[in-house]
């Protein structure tokens, strides 16, 4: 492109780039152009928006409060969690099927995971499977990166706080409690459970953890967290995983499980249900709430009605601007159409 | 001239440096002190200190996201500084390591250049160049001189003459001399010493040294075999490496408003970061929030102070922000500056055929400040007119003698034609016979030798190429070449030869002549007068072969007329003053025989001065004052400067462009005044409001009292009466309006020196207002008769005025020097007066027809590129930390980033700098051609329009705009963090990817819809940055990084695509940002081809309408025209 001859003579480049005369396209939005470009785009965005919107009231979306602060709750007398295993159970009926699958996502508000001390607490080599890590996690992890000089793993603020309320739902059927199947599967990004977070390749997986402690808030080992499915422990557990992604605001909902199996896959039916609450997790301290939320998703994810009405207002304002500029161009005869 | 032969002496009170060329920088010193020279850069020292505050305080960022674009910037400085001080070091080693030969003990040694000392005796041969400041002290030459060429100083090709230290033996070996002489300076025609030469037996004989004497570092020896010269100034302290240190800096309007904007945005970072400091603290205050139990702190942080910790959170939120600023603007607007005046050296259209030279680019940080010029001071000699010059008539004694061509007669003076009143008269021979012995005489030229060793030189005048192949006689070379400093000089010498006198050269200071006798005339040169700018005038002292002793001079009219016998001045100031009318230079000559006392006294004076050490330019110009007096005036001659190619083309579009056109030139007033009409800057209708000695001395009363009456007079005339125009107003309505009445302006120096120096302090203050005044509201200035530094002064004047106005100057000779510098942008042509402008000019070009180029297309377009690099800048840095700020509040202002470190660091490396740097140098706006053609888009720009406070604060406006959408419209779709199809969450990282996402694509779709000009390469950087980003982002989250602590983005690009809300979140708010500017840029006047057609039509109807409705309130029509870019005010024209 530039030519960096020595010439005998100094006379510059003829070349376009030199003297400045590459050929150019030279946009012009002309009013031609833009105000049926406008009225496209507002069309299409109104025909987004629509279905959005539509797609979004589709979704049913069964919110519960459990947290007990208030005194009329079930919950209620677990909230100073002065009993280790308060069990609660929250009763609710459902009028109209929730079709399937349904999600069951806890809640929490007020909770601020995405602090940042809390978020830089926790050693992601640790969790990759890295051996030297157990004995010597990474110095992020204080104040929960040794215990009495004992190796916390996994270490760190994040992995300590995980969430340790554990539901069972049941159906109520002619006074019968039926245990309705979750499964813990599939909750976590695919990427976490095969990639990102790794046992140590130790078996059996327990021998790694030999000269470790658990984190302190912790009543189970991490090798130990699901008893039901054995490849489901250590760090590739999906409850953990889900829980060390950091929530990106204060009130978050986490997916806890789906509910897909057996006669359940078609969705929640309608009829009463109670959800028993081991309820584990402290939120008094700081004034937090917990919920839980059974929702279906649509192609667009949960229930959102943001996007649906933005690209409703948006598409309007495109078709609004197009019909003003029409009208300023009829009425001032812009040189274009002239 | 060995130590050994030196007679005891005080040692040295100062040791010498050797004659190695010093580098800036050695192998070892590189890094520590180029380090300290660019952290000494207010900018990298901030980023230095974001950057340790990083690595010491706990911070939100790692101390790479500031430290890698700080290493960037460093390195590539450092490569730069290194690369160029390593092309100075290979050149210089070749120099140091030259072989000279010294003399030593009478014998010859070979010695590298780097050990010569000073002292040493050195020997130069022909065509070699001079290894250190020498004394010339012998040459082969039988007259005692040298030449040299100084093109590798000042690019003056021509040969200069220097002279031996008078009376030194022939043998140096029994040379016993010291050498006394001023400090290195770096004035490269300044020198001053003193040689005492010792012989045995006899005092200490004492010679003056003066620039004839000194034989420069650098300078090539030219048609002379051999010198011998002892260094005098060596190594540091030649003059070459004293005029290698760089000048002083001029700063461009732009970089000030960068300034500015730069402390504005420096205190948004800061009440930034004050906010959160203080947010944090309130928010923490409440019970729960500063520790909950999932966030314990370590016990370190628990036994911190309180205030200390306030502080590092300060500085952490400071860290945090701190991309606001950014670093990468200073090196991109380096870059565009350094790669864009690339533009002017390339631009063929600057290439003059005649020189084989294009424009030159001294200074690439003023590019921009081509595009804002109100003032062009020119200087008129050489820039408006060719200074090629031609002998076109004499007048002797009152006769006039008219050349018609070379083929006419020669012999004599049988084509005359006289004055109306002495028609086909003629002066007597004897005086024309005087008068043509004083053209001949009284000179500095040479003659080019063309003998048969020197047949391989071409046979060029020397003068820059001019040729002169009139062989008007028969001489004894078939062709004759003259060198001379002055073009006037050798119009003159030819002009002699014309009639019958040639000038056949200088041997050992004697002149010979041949007259119409073709016999050979010999005279003594004794003493050269030299010309200077200050005194106007030179002259000769020669003997003649009957041994008469002879003054000539020649010189400025003014400055000849009062040293002359009144009664001869009336009959030759008439031809004097009507060819100057004419547009002739016009040069008296005058004479004066000298007794011999009279010699002795004027010799004896000469010499004194020209051995004074100090002061020695006031007493030579004293002494020289003093031997010019009493002459008797013999004649003028006229000399033509024909005006440069497209000079008036050139003032016209200056003044369309709504630029004022100042001629200061050191000339006589009505051949300046003539050259203004030529050139169109006065025209027929102009009035003139002259401000000069003549019309001063018009009344009885003192000068004093009639400037203050003719001020207050032209004040009236020009600006109280003249209808408001009003300075930024539309070009428009200044064509139409102020050509009611244009008035023109001529002041002289003395007149200056009076308005500028009056005697009571608020007279002058008043006097400096008023005639600044109307000289604002003047079309053209006229200043003559100015001294160099007058030309400074005006300038400085006018610099300093209300506004500070931009000012450019442009010439082409040494006396413009000081205007160049002292302007704003200083313009240097390669003309013939050497190249001392081009020098100390910031750009230099080979006409002056370029500088409409140059300004109109070059100016503008690099002014609208930068001005719009500065801003777009500074927006997307704002929308690109709004987002980081807004999310302190919802994560417990805890600093935690929003974005990803890698996306913090390659934000303003990569994704969005290359768009923005093809843009700077490649857009245009309005095409060059339409640039050129309509010249009143120049003042579109005017007052840097594109930088004021407005429009910033709409770009920050826009920033701060985009940077909330950004924000809230993703924290909207976040009110539920299931976005996708699984039911699975999305967590901060991918929050913060999705919101960059938006922000790359944003901003660079901005800058899209901002190009007017889409080359190739504006598309191939434009899309392959956004590819770049998608690319990089799936690269960097695809892969487990092995050295990373924390593996943040793994798969969050990659899982936020398969989300159909992030896609239809991303596409809702680039389009959201950017409806309003799509909008504006509808509304806006496109200024493609067919729009300036209509624009035209417009114009057309316009002002046809003003001529119907000649007094239609101005203001009216000013404010329907300043909105001609809005199109629906546009049509209003129509109703007005």
């Amino acid at each position: 492109m530039v030519k960096e001859e020595e010439d005998s003579s100094n006379r510059p480049d003829n070349t376009a780039f030199t003297q400045q005369r590459l050929p150019a396209w030279q946009p012009i939005l002309s009013a031609g152009i833009v105000i049926p470009g406008f009225v496209l785009i507002g069309l299409a965005f109104i025909g987004i928006g629509v279905g959005l919107f539509l797609t979004s009231r589709d979704i049913q979306v069964l919110e519960m409060d459990y947290t007990g602060a208030d005194g009329s709750s079930p919950c209620s007398v677990c909230y100073n969690l002065a009993d280790k295993n308060c069990v609660c159970t929250m009763s609710f009926s459902i009028d109209s099927l929730i079709k399937g699958p349904v999600f069951f996502y806890y809640g929490l508000t007020n909770y601020f995971q995405n602090q940042r001390r809390y978020g830089v607490s926790r050693d992601d080599k640790q969790l990759y499977g890295d051996t030297s890590n157990f004995a010597s996690p990474n110095s992020e992890c204080a104040p929960y990166q040794y215990i009495s000089n004992v190796p916390i793993v996994p270490c760190g603020s994040v992995a300590n706080s995980m969430f340790n309320d554990t539901f069972e739902l049941f159906k109520n059927v002619n006074g019968q409690s039926l245990p309705v199947p979750l499964d813990g599967k599939g909750i976590a990004w695919w990427t976490d459970y095969n990639v990102k977070f790794q046992n140590p390749n130790v078996t059996p997986l327990i021998n790694a953890f030999n000269g470790t402690v658990r984190p302190p808030f912790w009543s189970k080992n991490v090798y130990e967290l699901d008893t039901t499915d054995a490849s489901n422990n250590g760090f590739i557990n999906q409850d953990f995983l889900v829980w060390m992604r950091r929530a990106a605001l204060p009130d978050f909902r986490k997916l806890y499980r789906r509910i897909t199996d057996g006669d359940y896959s078609a969705g929640l039916p309608a009829g009463n249900y109670s959800l028993k609450i081991h309820y584990n997790y402290p939120v008094n301290g700081f004034g937090g709430k917990k919920k839980v939320v059974f929702s279906n998703v649509s192609w667009m994810g949960g229930k959102n009605e943001f996007l649906g009405i933005a690209y409703l207002v948006i598409g309007s304002l495109c078709v609004v601007m197009s019909v003003v500029m029409l009208i300023v161009y009829a009425k001032f005869k812009f040189p274009e159409d002239n | 001239m060995d130590s050994n032969r030196l007679p005891p002496q005080p040692p040295p009170a100062r040791s010498y440096p050797s004659n190695s060329c010093q580098q800036q920088y050695t192998v070892w010193n590189f890094l520590p002190k180029n380090l300290f020279e660019q952290f000494r850069r207010i900018a990298n020292f901030y980023f230095l200190i974001i950057f340790l505050v990083q690595v010491i305080v706990d911070t939100p960022t790692s101390p790479v996201t500031s430290g890698l674009p700080l290493f960037f910037v460093i390195t590539v400085t450092a490569i730069k500084q290194g690369y160029e001080d390593w092309l100075r070091h290979k050149a210089d080693r070749e120099v140091n390591k030259y072989q000279v030969t010294v003399l030593e003990n009478g014998q010859e040694t070979p010695k590298e250049s780097e050990n010569i000392k000073v002292g040493d005796i050195v020997q130069v041969k022909e065509n070699e160049t001079f290894p250190c400041d020498l004394i010339l002290l012998q040459s082969t030459r039988d007259d005692d001189t040298c030449f040299v060429t100084t093109a590798s100083l000042d690019g003056e090709s021509n040969h200069k003459t220097h002279y031996t230290v008078p009376d030194i033996e022939r043998d140096l070996k029994s040379l016993n001399a010291t050498i006394e002489c001023e400090q290195p300076q770096p004035d490269l025609y300044k020198f001053n010493g003193r040689m005492h030469i010792y012989k045995t037996n006899q005092d200490p004989a004492v010679r003056s040294l003066g620039p004839e004497n000194l034989l420069l570092k650098g300078a090539t020896l030219k048609n002379t075999q051999k010198i011998c010269g002892v260094a005098v100034y060596t190594g540091m302290e030649t003059k070459m490496a004293l005029n290698y240190q760089g000048k002083s800096q001029k700063r461009s309007a732009v970089e000030k408003s960068i300034n500015a904007f730069l402390l504005v945005y420096l205190c948004i970072l800061l009440s930034k970061a004050l906010v959160c400091t203080t947010l944090k603290y309130v928010w923490q205050s409440k019970p729960g929030q500063d520790e909950p139990w999932y966030n314990k702190k370590t016990q370190k942080e628990k036994d911190t102070n309180l205030y200390l910790k306030m502080f590092t959170d300060f500085l952490s939120f400071m860290v945090l922000f701190n991309f606001i600023i950014p670093v990468s603007m200073y090196v991109t607007v380096e870059m565009q500056k350094f790669l864009g005046s690339f533009f002017i050296t390339w631009d063929k259209d600057f290439f003059d055929p005649e020189i084989q030279e294009g424009a030159l680019v001294n200074t690439s940080d003023l590019n921009e400040e081509l595009g804002q010029v109100e003032y062009v001071f020119t200087d008129k000699t050489g820039t408006l007119t060719q200074n090629n010059m031609e002998f076109i008539e004499c007048c002797i004694d009152g006769f006039q003698y008219k050349h018609r061509g070379a083929s006419s007669e020669l012999d004599g003076f049988c084509v005359t034609d006289g004055p109306v009143n002495k028609l086909q008269q003629k002066a007597g021979r004897e005086k024309e016979e005087l008068f043509l012995r004083a053209l001949c005489l009284c000179h500095t030229v040479q003659v080019k030798e063309s003998t048969e060793q020197d047949q391989r030189e071409d046979n060029l005048d020397q003068v820059d190429g001019l040729r002169i192949d009139e062989n008007v006689l028969q001489p004894p070379q078939k062709e004759r070449g003259f060198i001379a400093s002055s073009p006037d000089e050798i119009a003159l010498v030819k002009g002699a030869m014309r009639y019958g006198f040639t000038f056949l050269g200088l041997e050992s200071k004697t002149m010979k002549i041949l007259n119409r006798n073709k016999d050979v005339e010999m005279y003594d040169l004794l003493h050269v007068l030299n010309f200077d700018p200050v005194r106007r005038r030179m002259s000769v002292i020669v003997r003649s072969g009957s041994g008469e002793m002879l003054l000539f001079c020649k010189g400025a009219d003014s400055s000849i007329f009062p040293r002359v016998r009144q009664e001869e001045v009336e009959r030759i100031r008439l031809h004097v003053e009507r060819n100057a009318t004419e547009g002739y230079r016009t040069l008296c000559v005058a004479y004066k025989r000298l007794s011999e006392e009279e010699y002795a006294q004027a010799d004896a004076g000469l010499r004194e001065a020209r051995l004074a050490l100090q002061d020695r330019e006031e007493k030579l110009l004293a002494v020289y004052n003093q031997v010019e007096t009493g002459m008797s005036l013999i004649g003028a001659t006229a000399v033509e400067d024909r005006l440069q190619e497209e000079a008036a083309e050139t003032m016209e579009a200056l003044q369309r462009a709504g630029m004022k056109v100042w001629v200061l030139t050191g000339d006589k007033m009505e051949t300046a005044k003539s050259t203004c009409y030529a050139c169109g800057l006065f025209q027929r209708k102009t009035e003139l409001l002259e401000l000069t000695v003549r019309t001063l001395e018009d009344g009885e009363r003192k000068r004093e009292e009639r400037l203050h009456e003719l001020l207050g007079e032209y004040h009236k005339r020009a600006v109280q009466d003249a209808p408001p125009v009003k300075a930024g107003g539309t070009r428009l309505v200044l064509v139409c309006f102020a050509s009611n009445q244009d008035y023109g302006f001529i002041i002289d120096g003395a007149s200056l020196s009076m308005v500028l120096n009056s005697s009571s302090e608020s007279n002058m203050r008043s006097y400096k207002d008023l005639f600044l005044q109307i000289c604002q509201n003047c079309t053209a200035v006229l200043c003559c008769r100015m001294a160099p530094l007058q030309k400074a002064q005006i300038v400085k004047m006018v610099k300093s005025s209300k506004g500070s106005p931009i000012t450019l100057s442009i010439g082409d000779g040494a006396n413009d020097v000081s205007m160049i510098l002292e302007a704003h942008v200083g313009i240097g042509i390669k003309g013939k007066e050497g190249r001392q402008a081009v020098r100390n000019s910031d750009y230099a070009i080979p006409k002056l027809k370029h500088l409409k180029k140059l300004l109109l297309a070059h100016g503008h377009l690099y002014y609208h590129r930068i001005a719009h690099l500065v801003q777009y800048f500074f927006y997307k840095n704002l929308c690109f930390i709004l987002p980081q700020f807004l999310y302190q509040f919802f994560c417990g202002y805890s600093q935690q980033p929003l974005y990803d470190a890698a996306y913090l660091t390659m934000y303003n490396i990569c994704f969005t700098s290359m768009p923005i740097l093809a843009y700077s140098l490649l857009e245009q706006r309005i095409s060059i051609e339409d640039l050129i053609e309509d010249a009143a888009l120049y003042s579109e720009n005017a007052k840097n329009a594109m930088l004021r406070w407005g429009l910033f604060l709409y770009w920050t406006g826009l920033g701060a705009f985009h940077g909330l959408v950004f924000f809230f419209g993703v924290r909207f779709l976040f009110s539920n963090p299931a976005l996708q199809d699984n039911g699975q969450v999305f967590g901060n990282w991918s929050y913060g990817t999705i919101v960059f996402t938006v922000l790359v694509f944003t901003v660079t779709l901005k800058l899209a819809l901002d190009t007017r000009h889409w080359t190739w390469i504006n598309h191939f950087v434009i899309w392959g940055s956004l590819a770049f980003y998608v690319f990089f982002s799936f690269f960097w989250g695809g892969i487990i990084w092995p050295f990373m602590k924390q593996q943040r983005l793994y798969f969050v690009f990659a899982n936020m695509l398969s989300s159909v809300s992030a896609w239809l979140v991303i596409i809702l708010l680039i389009l959201l940002s950017l409806l309003p500017e799509i909008l504006l840029v509808v509304l806006r006047n496109p200024r493609g081809p067919y729009t300036r057609k209509v624009q035209q039509r417009y114009t057309h109807v316009y002002t046809s309408h003003v001529t119907t409705h000649a007094r239609t309130p101005t203001h009216t029509l000013c404010i329907c025209f300043n909105d001609v870019s809005v199109c629906f005010s546009r049509d209003l024209v129509f109703a007005c």
